[in-house]
Order: structure tokens, then sequence, then C-alpha cells
């Protein structure tokens, strides 16, 4: 029959059939290595930091201050304690100003103003994070005429707001014009709209993003250099120079000394866990309700 | 304008052709019976029985496509009026199918014999069949005008009507032989008059069908809400 | 074309004066009582940018029916709706100019508050939306709540405003639930009783049913004739059906203008336009 050469019977073989299935495998296989060469980076950097700095973790680590060297113990307290204050302040800062950024791009954001902020929050995230510890260091630094907690503070702070503003932004525009539609057609105003409808339905978005913010300012290490200095010793008040987990892993790294290797791996993988906790956190904490 | 779903307007049309089909068996009909009294030839009225069988068919057929019409497509507006009035007309056109079948028998029934006044039945039965055939093609053509020209024509065969009754009553008086005669044509008097009353609905139904007014039974009716304001 | 204002003087008159000053809480109770709200439109002209949706627009709406607005895709329908509550101003470059008056008060005085404007004409919209983060029971509160309106007995409220929309004996045992767990024609439902605790004069309904099943949508239709006892209701639809079923009266909306607008029977027996008419029985285009 003609029909039969034009048309395969479901049963017939067909040879261009092999050929997709190959092809579809081929592909297949393609993504499964890409998937593999992305993480054999990242796996084989935890193994060694487990290995080299799982025996380095103790509780002495993060409450005893550094001892001279020669000396047996000691740790980094102070660099651990130090990060809080840091990140905290920084927080404190960054946090409420950047997520009323965030709002206001979202919903009056249509104007030459909101234009205006967008690009100089793209414009900051490129900006290297060592810019903005020297920027931090010329105005307040010299004039405060010392490195400070602050001083650190706010450079990471300054880190910290062009990626909140825009996740903010991002997810209260991910919130559905419907919701927006509803609360203003019961009467709610503009302004308790926002707080109360979009703020709570686009929450989990904006809590994941600030919390990748403040894992992302927990490791800087340049910026602090500039502003926050180091200090050996507890550092008692907020325009003293502060010790911080990442530039006293970066000083033991580059020292001659085993003994300080080791507790720069150690305290290396305690930094991974904190930002590792707090990922994990931000998202239970976000569960909402309500889906 | 066509309707933009095709095969609605091809449900449309054969409604509305099944309908033309039925208005020319019906006019057959009258014609036949027509002919029959005027010639004298019985065997044409005999025909007509079997065009009414096809007539009550094409009835039952037309029902069921306006049904379904309402059913599956919930016309509105003019087609709405079209379907409406459609399922109307049917049963009167039925009506009509009817009197002409009795009409034919009438005629058998006088055998051949003499059938007094039967210039007056011709007349008649010219007017009803003319008003059968405007009120169709008024329906056809969706034309208003000349479904009122067969609303006037009604009176005309009234008139006939009214004018035959003392000359068949004289007839009765002077020729009582032939009384069973007389009495057939009175009937088949009667017949076409109703055939004319029937095609006058025919012509409101079109009217109303055609412009949306409802024209029966002039002074009741339901007070009209007008379309424009 | 004609334009079409169905209206006897009295109504023209308006019944109470409203947002002249700052209306004490008895007035709003008095309002919300006499819910035979009149709106007219006057001249209304709207749109986005450079491009005019609605191109002067004139019609009076009769209090406690439903009146219903039809036509094609880009007619203005939708546009049109949400100028009666000032809900078309919100979206981003649109501009509307002329007049909508809700008992006699153009809303669109400079001296009127838009949220006030959203109180009184209630809208339901096309796709259900309660809030996601919400209840059953704090859907139906939303606008009372947000609003800061003082609620007398909570309970009570929920659940008049619930039965009010058929929907209490479905959720009376699901109200801790979230609002987005109910079925769509539930959610709409709710969403119609968040609207109605607000307690407004006119119900603004766009196409509520076009995200619907049959069933849900039969349902819907039935509360919207039990509704228009109590309130003013404008519904746009696609469904030319739907409005023949559920309207009093019913507007043909063409290119932003009005072509006919009618008793409901008429429109669909004996329309007096041929666009109407050509609209009506799928003729169109």
């Amino acid at each position: 029959m003609s029909a039969a050469s034009e048309t395969l019977g479901l049963l017939e073989a067909d040879s261009s059939a092999a050929k997709r299935a190959l092809h579809a495998k081929l592909f297949e296989w393609g993504c499964m290595l890409a998937v593999v060469v992305a993480i054999l980076p990242l796996g084989s950097l935890l193994w060694s930091l487990v290995s080299k700095g799982g025996a380095a973790i103790s509780v002495d680590l993060f409450t005893e201050l550094p001892v001279p060297l020669g000396e047996m113990g000691g740790g980094m307290g102070n660099g651990a304690l130090g990060s809080l204050y840091l990140v905290g302040l920084a927080s404190l800062m960054g946090v409420p100003v950047a997520v009323l950024s965030g709002i206001f791009l979202s919903e009056y954001g249509e104007t030459r103003a909101g234009a205006a902020v967008r690009f100089c929050a793209d414009v900051l995230s490129g900006i290297p994070s060592i810019t903005v510890g020297l920027f931090v260091y010329g105005v307040v630094v010299l004039p405060m005429k010392r490195f400070s907690v602050i001083a650190g503070a706010i450079a990471l702070a300054i880190i910290m707001l062009p990626t909140i503003t825009r996740t903010t932004e991002e997810m209260l525009r991910l919130v559905p014009n419907q919701l927006r539609e509803a609360a203003l057609g019961l009467g709610v105003s503009r302004w308790r709209t926002t707080a109360s409808i979009l703020i709570r339905t686009a929450l989990p978005g904006i809590v994941t993003g600030v919390s990748l913010a403040i894992a992302r300012i927990a490791g800087e290490t340049a910026p602090l250099l500039f502003t926050a200095f180091s200090n050996s010793n507890w550092t008692e008040y907020m325009d003293d120079p502060v010790a911080s987990l990442p530039v006293q892993i970066y000083t033991y790294a580059v020292s001659p000394y085993s003994e300080w290797h080791s507790q720069a791996w150690g305290a290396a993988l305690a930094l991974v866990l904190v930002i590792l906790v707090l990922s994990v956190a931000a998202k239970f904490a976000t569960r909402t309700r309500y889906r | 304008m066509l309707h933009t779903d095709k095969h609605y307007e091809a449900e449309l049309g054969a409604l509305g052709s099944e309908m033309s089909r039925m208005g020319e068996l019906v006019k057959r009909m009258l014609d036949q019976g027509r002919r029959a009294l005027a010639t004298g030839q019985v065997a044409e009225a005999k025909a007509v029985a079997d065009l009414d069988y096809e007539v009550d068919s094409l009835e039952l057929k037309i029902d069921e496509m306006a049904l379904r019409l309402l059913a599956r497509r919930q016309p509105v507006a003019s087609d709405l009026r079209f379907i409406t009035a459609t399922f109307k007309m049917v049963t009167d056109l039925e009506r009509i199918g009817d009197l002409a079948s009795h009409f034919a028998e009438r005629l058998i029934e006088l055998e051949g014999g003499p059938i007094p006044c039967a210039d007056s039945l011709l007349v008649m039965s010219d007017h009803a069949s003319a008003m059968v055939t405007d009120a169709m093609q008024a329906y056809a053509e969706r034309d208003e005008a000349r479904a009122q020209a067969v609303l006037e024509l009604d009176n005309t065969v009234d008139e006939a009507y009214a004018q035959l009754f003392p000359r068949l009553v004289s007839f009765m008086l002077s020729e009582p032989a032939h009384f069973a005669a007389a009495q057939r044509v009175q009937s088949i008097a009667k017949y076409l008059e109703r055939v004319a009353d029937h095609a006058t609905n025919l012509a409101e139904m079109v009217t109303f069908m055609v412009n949306g007014r409802d024209l029966r039974h002039g002074r009741i009716g339901i007070p009209q809400r007008s379309g424009t304001t | 074309m004609q334009m079409m204002t169905i209206q006897s003087p009295a109504s023209l008159k308006p019944r109470l004066q409203v947002a002249t000053s700052a209306p004490s809480s008895a007035r709003e109770q008095v309002l919300a009582l006499d819910s035979g709200a009149q709106l007219s439109v006057t001249e209304l002209r709207a749109g986005f940018g450079a491009s005019e949706v609605i191109k002067g627009l004139t019609m009076a709406i009769d209090p406690r029916a439903t009146t219903a607005i039809i036509g094609p895709s880009g007619c203005g329908k939708s546009t049109f709706i949400r100028c009666l509550n000032r809900m078309h101003e919100v979206t981003p470059g649109a501009f509307v100019g002329g007049r909508v008056e809700l008992n006699g008060v153009d809303v669109y005085d400079s001296r009127v508050d838009p949220v006030r404007v959203r109180r009184r004409i209630g809208m339901v919209f096309q796709k259900p939306n309660p809030f996601p983060s919400m209840s059953v029971r704090d859907n139906v509160l939303a606008g009372l709540k947000l609003n800061r309106v003082k609620i007398g007995n909570v309970e009570e409220v929920v659940e008049s405003s619930l039965r009010s929309v058929a929907l209490w004996d479905e959720v009376k045992d699901k109200l801790k639930q979230p609002g987005t767990s109910l079925s769509g024609g539930q959610q709409q439902r709710l969403c119609i009783a968040r609207s109605i605790a607000l307690k407004p004069e006119v119900l603004l309904m766009d196409e509520p049913c076009s995200a619907l099943d049959p069933i849900a949508t039969a349902r819907i239709e039935e509360l919207i004739s039990e509704l228009r006892q109590h309130y003013t209701i404008v519904i746009v639809t696609h469904n030319m059906h739907q409005a023949a079923r559920i309207a009093q009266k019913t507007a043909f909306f063409f290119m932003g203008e009005l072509i006919e607008y009618d008793e409901t029977d008429v429109i669909f027996t004996r329309p007096s336009q041929k666009q109407t008419e050509d609209y009506v029985t799928g003729r169109f285009g």
C-alpha cells in the first residue's frame, strides 16, 4: 500500500525513532555531567574544610582570646563576638533602609526617581567590596581618626543595601496584582495595602533575601581591613577597632604557624556552618501557615 | 450579516427552507382542490390526501429542528423571533393542510354533481391560496409590507363568505333536492374562511418576526415597550 | 448612534448628600441601610496614556437592580466599571474625565477620598482573589480589619456575611482554614462575602464567573439575583446568556461607546440597534 510508506504503523520499526532516543539520552547525560562539574568544587571545598578544620573546632575556639605564640590553646573568641557585633549593627542599619527602598521601587518606582534609585542600586551591587571599605575609610575612619565597629558596620551595611533592595522589589512584584486590587477594592488605603497584604505575602522571599545578604556580609574580609581593622582583645566600645572571623582567618592563614593554620581552618568551617544554619533557618522561619 | 458560526447559520437556513417547502405543499393542496372544483375532476381531489401525509410529517420534522435549535443555540433577538415564529406558524400551516384535505373530501362527496355558488367558492379559494403564498413569501424574505398586505386580504375573504351565505340559503329553499350539496358547499366555504384566518396568523407572526411587534388581538395585547427610548 | 439615559426626573435628585463633610458613623449606618444607591455616569472619558478607551459615555444605573455590561473584548466594559469605584486610576498611566455620581455626589470631586468611594462601591474581580495569608474567617473580616472599623460582634459579622453568599453551611467547619483552600466557586463567594461585610451600596462585578465551572457559575448567578434586592449591582460579562439570565437592564458597549441600553428583555428579543442585534445573535465580525 502506498499509504504505508508515508504513515508508519504504530508497531513498525522506525530508524528515526532510535536516533531520537539517542539524542534524548545524550542530552540527559550532558545535563548530568554539568551538574557534577558544578557540585564537585563545592563538595571538595566542604570536604577539606571538615577534614582540616573539624579537629580544631572546640568551645575554646569561640570563647577564648588568642594566646601568644608557643602557648597551647587559645581561640578566636574576640573574632566571633566581633563578627556578631559587626553583622548585627550592619543589619540594624542596612535592612530597614534596604527593605523600605525595595517597597518604594516596587510600589512607587514607575517614576524618574524610581529609575534613578534602581540604577544606583545596580551600580552599587557591582562595586567591589574593597572599594566600599576604602570609601568608609575616607568618610568615617579618617574623620574619627580610628578604626571602629561603627565604621565596619557601615561598610557592611552599604554592601547589604543593593541585594536586599532588589530582592524586596522583586518579591513584591511577584505578589499577584489581584491581591493589590482586592485590597484597594475593599477601600484599603495604599500604604496599608502594602504593609498588611503585600509585605505579608512577600515576606518569605524578603526574609530569604535578607538572610542571604547577612550570610554574604558575614564572610566579607576586604572592607573590614580598612574599617574595623582587628583587635587582639575583646572589644568594649563601638568606636574601638574590632576583630572579626574573616579577618582573623585571613591573618592566621597567611601566617607561617601550623597551630594558627589549623585554627583558621576551624574558624572557616564554623563560618560556613553559621551561614548554612542561617540559610536553613530562614527557610523554616518563613514557612507560612498558608500557601 | 452572517453568523460567525457557520453551522448555526446553516441550521437556521435549513429550518427556513423546510418551512418554505411545507408552505408550498399546503399551497399545492389548496390548488389541487381548486382545480377539482373548477373542472369537476374528482380524481384531482383524491391526490390531496397523500400530500396531507407529507405535510404532517414535515410538521414533526420542523418542530424537532426548532426545538433542537432552542436547546443547543440559545437563540436571541432576531434569531429567537425567527424560531418562535416558525414554531407557531408550523401549527397554522398544518391546520391549513387539514382544511385543504377536508375541502377535497367534501368535493369527493359531491361526486361530480352540481355545485351551487361554485363561482364564489373559486374566488374565496383564490384569495385564501394567495394569502398563504404571500405570507410564506413574506416569511422567506422577511418582508413586513407583504405580510401587511395579507392582513388586508383577509377582509376580502370574510366579505365573500358573508355574501355567499344568503345565496346558499335561497338556493336551499328553491331546490330542496340539493340540500345536501348546498350543505357541503357551506362547509367548504367555512374551510376557506378558516384558511384565510390561519394565513392571517402566519402574516402576524411574520410581522413579529421581522420587527418584534406583536399585532395579535389588536386592542388587548401586553403594553408594548419600545426598543428606543 | 443613540445615547440613552433612562431616568425618571425624581431619581435625578440625590437621595442623600454624602461626603460633603466628614460623615459620622451614624450617617454611614443610614447609607448602608438605604442601599438603593443611584449611580449615574455623565460624559465619562477614560483610558491609558494616549489611547482613549471610554469615549464620552453617559448612562444612569437603576438602584436595586442588576445592570449587565456586554460587548466584545476591548470595548471598554472593564475599564468602565473600574471607573465607577475609582479603581481605574490605580493603573499607572490611566486617566479619567467626566462625572460619576453616587447619590448625586461626583466621586471624582477633588474633596472625595477614593478610598472612601471604594468602601461604598465594592468590587468583585474576574479571578477569585482571597488573601492567601488569611483564613476563611479573616478573609471575611479583612476589609473591616484593614480599615480599622470597629466590629461589634465578630462572629456574627462572619456568619451573616457568609450566610448572605450562601457559603456558611459549606465552610462553617473550615473557618480557620486558608481562604485559598476552598474551591474556585467558594473562593469567589468568599470574595463577595468579603465585600458585603463592608456594607457597600453598590457591588461591581468584573466577569465574576469567567474562571468558574457551570455549577459554581449557577450558584453565583442565583446569589446575584438575591443580592440585587439589597444592592445596586453592575456586572461585566462576556457571556451574553448570563446577562440575559440575571440582569434587569443590559448595556451594549462597542469601541468605548454605549450603543444600546435598555431592559434586558428588549436587548435579547428586539434590540433597536443593528450592532446590538449582530452582537447578541453572534453575527459579529
